[in-house]
């Protein structure tokens, strides 16, 4: 997969630099990958928290760099800003001592080492067979190219702008639809709020259990 | 001799967008860091004048202006000290990751028509976004320092932050709910004219999340009264206890600088971004070209520093929150105030979709300028 490739065919702003984006994906892939190799190789838990922080960021830059900015800032959001603080919380929560290390046994490595080869046999086998298709056209309006707008209205299942690209995420069959269907929004609205339903259970469950008549 | 001039135009044209983006990245910390030296200076004074007192008048003239450029000599040449139970790396690690968080915020944030690093269409949402890394830093700095006094601040910290980023990004929705996007510039661009277009006075739910955005991000910003988990003027300073030098500065510098995002969103948001209110027209769409852009960006940069100075004057005039008040104030009160917010200005946005007053050029819901029209209605 060659870097030009990704670049999403001209945009806004400094996203226009066509011949520094080779250079940049470079950057952030070797970041990326070395602190994700660095992640595996910690023994100290926060550190590994660090590590997959600068994964994570590396990660996001690189959706930044395709011009998927709402995905790039979201993964900030949720898995820096939200999941690893709760990552270190736990942590920090339940240490005995002032900083921990993990002890791996054998056994664990020869498990994780397999799940990791397959998992890149898997990806690599996938990646082998897989064939680029016709570039992705840019779109007329210019607001919509490299913009969230595009996934936001397929959600809504608005008709013109059901996205040409897998970038979004929904099947090329989309356009074809009668606009009478709800689009995405309704499935997405159901799994958000059954995972306010999981939240508001777990609360209830963990809170601290008051006796009858005691103030507290 | 003209192959050569060829060949370096043809260059240039290679290598101009990064040359742009690193003059831009350069502009960028740079008024990062003249802004957290003038905060210093103008916290210095500001307190000094609420308690009755001078402040620097030494130092560089009769305001004392270069009192903050002095501090930061001495802070540079002060013994770097890291403690030996410390992690060293995570040590290290976490002012540059709470700087590193502030400062990309600055990348998104419109200084004037068009006066943006890069015109993101989704702005609020990542400065929101890498805000949020920042609380890592403070997590890590207080984790690394070894010492339980860091530890414990910084957890009260995160977790004072991290709850006051939920009321915090709700206010945010609801002047987006009104402008129909999340472009910076655009939402500017709306408010354009006198100061009534200004999204504050759009509505009474729009007005009063002002405030409550205002308090939300005093508390994210880890300002008075929320200090309870650093109160360095009179405890020993919460996460970043164990940090001397220019260790310190740097998280001192990620502090001033989120504080000024911060207030720079509100500004756009609300008090009409770089409009200065009280003329019915662009200024940089006039004759005046790049010197109307440069009225803008001094009119942005003067509305955010006199938030920043709210700020302040909150800090030296109000008493401390106690930990649990501080939390209180956040999950049962500006939470729910906020939802409230939320589902009112939806509700008034059905009603009245144009706007109250046939004032000025209120653009509607997804006819502003820069925001697709939608399709097939």
């Amino acid at each position: 997969m060659a870097p030009g490739r990704l670049s999403p065919g001209g945009g806004m702003g400094l996203m226009d630099a066509e011949s520094i984006q080779p250079i940049l994906f470079w950057i952030l892939a070797g970041v990326t990958g070395g602190c994700a190799i660095a992640v595996v190789l910690a023994q100290n838990i926060v550190r590994c928290a660090v590590w997959l922080l600068l994964t994570l960021g590396g990660t996001s830059g690189i959706f930044f760099l395709l011009g998927a900015d709402f995905v790039g800032a979201a993964q900030l959001l949720i898995y820096v800003g939200g999941t690893l603080v709760l990552v270190v919380f736990g942590v920090m929560l339940t240490a005995q001592g002032p900083f921990i290390t993990m002890k791996i046994g054998p056994a664990e490595w020869a498990v994780a080492t397999t799940v990791g080869l397959l998992l890149y046999a898997v990806l690599a086998a996938s990646l082998w067979t897989w064939q680029a298709g016709p570039p992705n056209e840019r779109m007329d309006d210019s607001h919509h190219s490299l913009s969230s707008t595009v996934l936001g209205e397929a959600l809504l299942n608005v008709d013109k702008a059901t996205p040409r690209s897998n970038l979004a995420g929904m099947p090329d069959s989309a356009q074809a639809r009668p606009r009478k269907q709800m689009g995405y929004l309704l499935p997405f609205e159901i799994v958000s709020v059954h995972l306010l339903v999981v939240l508001i259970g777990a609360a209830y469950l963990a809170r601290a259990k008051r006796r009858r008549g005691v103030a507290i | 001799m003209s192959a050569f001039f060829s060949w370096l135009s043809e260059s240039w044209s290679y290598y101009w967008p990064a040359i742009i983006a690193v003059i831009a990245a350069f502009l960028l910390i740079t008024f990062m860091l003249l802004g957290a030296i003038f905060s210093v200076w103008l916290e210095r004074k500001v307190s000094a004048r609420i308690q009755d007192r001078l402040g620097p008048t030494r130092v560089g003239g009769k305001f004392g202006w270069l009192q903050t450029l002095a501090d930061g000599l001495k802070l540079l040449v002060k013994e770097d000290i890291i403690p030996t139970s410390a992690d060293h790396l995570l040590f290290r690690f976490g002012p540059y990751i709470a700087l590193v968080g502030s400062f990309l915020a600055f990348v998104a944030l419109p200084f004037g028509d068009n006066v943006v690093a890069e015109n993101l269409n989704i702005a609020v949402f990542y400065m929101l976004a890498v805000m949020s890394t920042e609380i890592f830093g403070v997590i890590l700095a207080g984790y690394g320092s070894g010492s339980k006094w860091a530890l414990f601040g910084a957890m009260r910290e995160a977790a004072q932050v991290v709850s006051y980023e939920v009321p915090m990004a709700i206010c945010v929705l609801i002047p987006v709910i009104v402008a129909g996007t999340m472009n910076l510039t655009t939402i500017g661009r709306q408010q354009t004219g006198m100061f009534w277009n200004w999204y504050l006075f759009h509505d009474p739910f729009t007005f009063c999340a002002f405030w409550t955005y205002f308090t939300c991000a005093t508390a994210s910003c880890k300002r008075a009264p929320f200090d309870l988990a650093e109160a360095e003027s009179e405890l020993v300073a919460g996460f970043h206890t164990e940090y001397s030098g220019f260790r310190w500065l740097i998280l001192f510098m990620a502090e001033y600088g989120s504080m000024f995002a911060v207030s720079g969103i509100a500004t756009l948001l609300f008090l009409g971004g770089w409009n200065l209110g009280i003329l019915p027209f662009e200024l940089s769409e006039t004759w005046l070209g790049w010197v109307g852009n440069l009225i803008n960006v001094v009119v942005f940069l003067v509305k955010g520093f006199l938030l920043v100075f709210v700020m302040m004057w909150v800090r030296w005039t109000l008493p401390r929150l106690r930990i649990d008040q501080v939390m209180m104030t956040c999950l049962k009160y500006l939470l729910p105030i906020s939802c409230a917010l939320m589902l009112g200005v939806s509700v008034w946005q059905l009603i009245f979709p144009g706007g109250v007053l046939p004032l000025g050029p209120r653009p509607g819901w997804w006819n502003a300028a820069g925001a697709p029209a939608m399709v097939g209605h």
